[in-house]
């Protein structure tokens, strides 16, 4: 019987809101030629890196944003350093220009006498964007945190926790008796939780302020963005290449046990382990934290695509699901990164026996 | 073309995560049926493979997107 009605109740619902579409469409079409919703180039532009931090474009078609600085250096010009308000809407300045198509979209090009832009000598471009922004927002909360925990520390000394120390206290022994003891061993892992710890709460501090639509320094797709998780995966690859011992490079490049033929083969499938292993770390992250912001902003999309009142209920649950799962991904991604860290870093470091 | 290609190798790749997951998913439960006391570790340990897979995944996804 509850069923029959649930049906029910959607079967009216989803009829009422084709004949909403249609309605809509039809009043549309009236009015301004029916511009086809792009969901792609939205979704993508949110979760892209931009000069400018885009809140909302009014009905009148003008756009409110946050400008934010914009620093070039280029050869012949040097240092160039003015707000991103000046090259909206496609302006030009100083001789510089927001190319807004094609290969280079999205990047600051400096335009040539005819007016092009000039794609052979594009200026060094050190932004503050979005993500700089959001990345600096991230450092801080996490100096605040810990500098505040560290202090309750030297005042009260080792005692029972207290606020926010009680949250943390529980995580910093997880990554010290779950992940660096297991992993690197007993002897050798206090000399690494400094990086393991700093590096799983600033992923996990930027995989929480991306899933913030909101207000301004939160939003940012930080972590989503390549080169921050390349930087990261470089960090854990020059750590253990530094760290590693006799042990480990005889391993590569001279492994025990292994019949000399086999050494042509097995000595460039190391080296290439080598590279892939902090690869695979950059990329996974990368992706899922893109994939989740993809997915929620595609479940948000549906609402614009049928332009209808009714998918929108049912697109604000899944995306509240949605959101919920990335709050378990954000997690879990900052775990497994530093999980691998230190498993990249034992297998460096391994005892001797 | 290669829009349409690239969505057909990310639907590949998620037939691949599927099983992957799914198989995951179905020893836990077998685990956890055999030792129901163990089910916190079996759950934990089932949702970190579940992730490392479904990274798989993504890796081949983004190489859809790329593509595209």
């Amino acid at each position: 019987m509850k069923t029959r009605i649930l049906i029910s109740f959607f079967l009216i619902l989803l009829l009422a809101g084709t004949s909403v579409s249609s309605f809509g469409q039809e009043g549309q079409e009236k009015t301004e030629g029916e511009k086809k919703f792009d969901a792609s180039t939205f979704i993508l532009e949110h979760i892209a890196d931009s000069h400018e931090w885009h809140i909302l474009t009014l009905q009148s078609g003008k756009n409110v944003a946050i400008y934010l600085p914009v620093i070039l250096y280029s050869k012949e010009k040097g240092l160039d350093i003015f707000s991103s308000k000046k090259l909206a809407d496609g302006n030009e300045y100083k001789g510089y220009k927001l190319e807004e198509e094609g290969d280079l979209q999205g990047k600051i090009v400096s335009v040539n006498k005819d007016g092009l832009a000039d794609e052979k000598n594009l200026p060094l471009d050190f932004s503050i964007t979005k993500a700089v922004i959001g990345l600096l927002f991230a450092a801080i909360i996490g100096l605040v945190l810990f500098l505040s925990l560290s202090r309750s520390y030297k005042k009260s000394g080792i005692s029972y926790p207290k606020g926010i120390q009680s949250f943390l206290e529980p995580v910093i022994l997880f990554i010290r008796d779950d992940v660096a003891i297991p992993n690197i061993g007993l002897h050798k892992y206090e000399k690494y939780m400094p990086y393991l710890l700093s590096v799983f709460f600033f992923i996990l501090i930027n995989n929480l302020m991306g899933l913030i639509p909101f207000p301004p320094p939160f939003g940012a797709n930080v972590t989503g963005n390549i080169a921050v998780t390349f930087v990261l995966a470089i960090c854990t690859f020059f750590i253990t290449q530094f760290s590693g011992n006799k042990t480990y490079w005889r391993h590569i490049f001279a492994p025990p046990g292994v019949p000399l033929w086999l050494l042509p083969v097995m000595i460039p499938v190391e080296i290439i382990g080598l590279f892939s292993k902090p690869g695979a770390l950059m990329i996974r992250l990368f992706a899922n934290i893109t994939a989740g912001h993809i997915v929620i902003l595609s479940l948000i999309c549906l609402i614009f695509i049928f332009s209808s009142l009714t998918v929108a209920p049912v697109s604000i649950i899944f995306v509240i699901f949605m959101d919920c799962m990335e709050l378990l991904v954000a997690f879990l991604q900052a775990y497994i990164f530093t999980l691998l860290s230190s498993l990249f870093i034992g297998m460096a470091v391994p005892e001797n026996h | 073309m290669t829009g349409t290609m690239a969505a057909i190798g990310a639907g590949l790749a998620v037939i691949g995560a599927g099983l992957g997951i799914g198989r995951i998913g179905g020893s836990a439960m077998d685990a956890i049926a055999r030792q129901p006391e163990a089910y916190s570790k079996i759950q934990i340990a089932m949702i970190i493979a579940a992730a490392l897979v479904e990274s798989a995944a993504l890796f081949a996804i983004v190489v859809a997107l790329i593509a595209k």
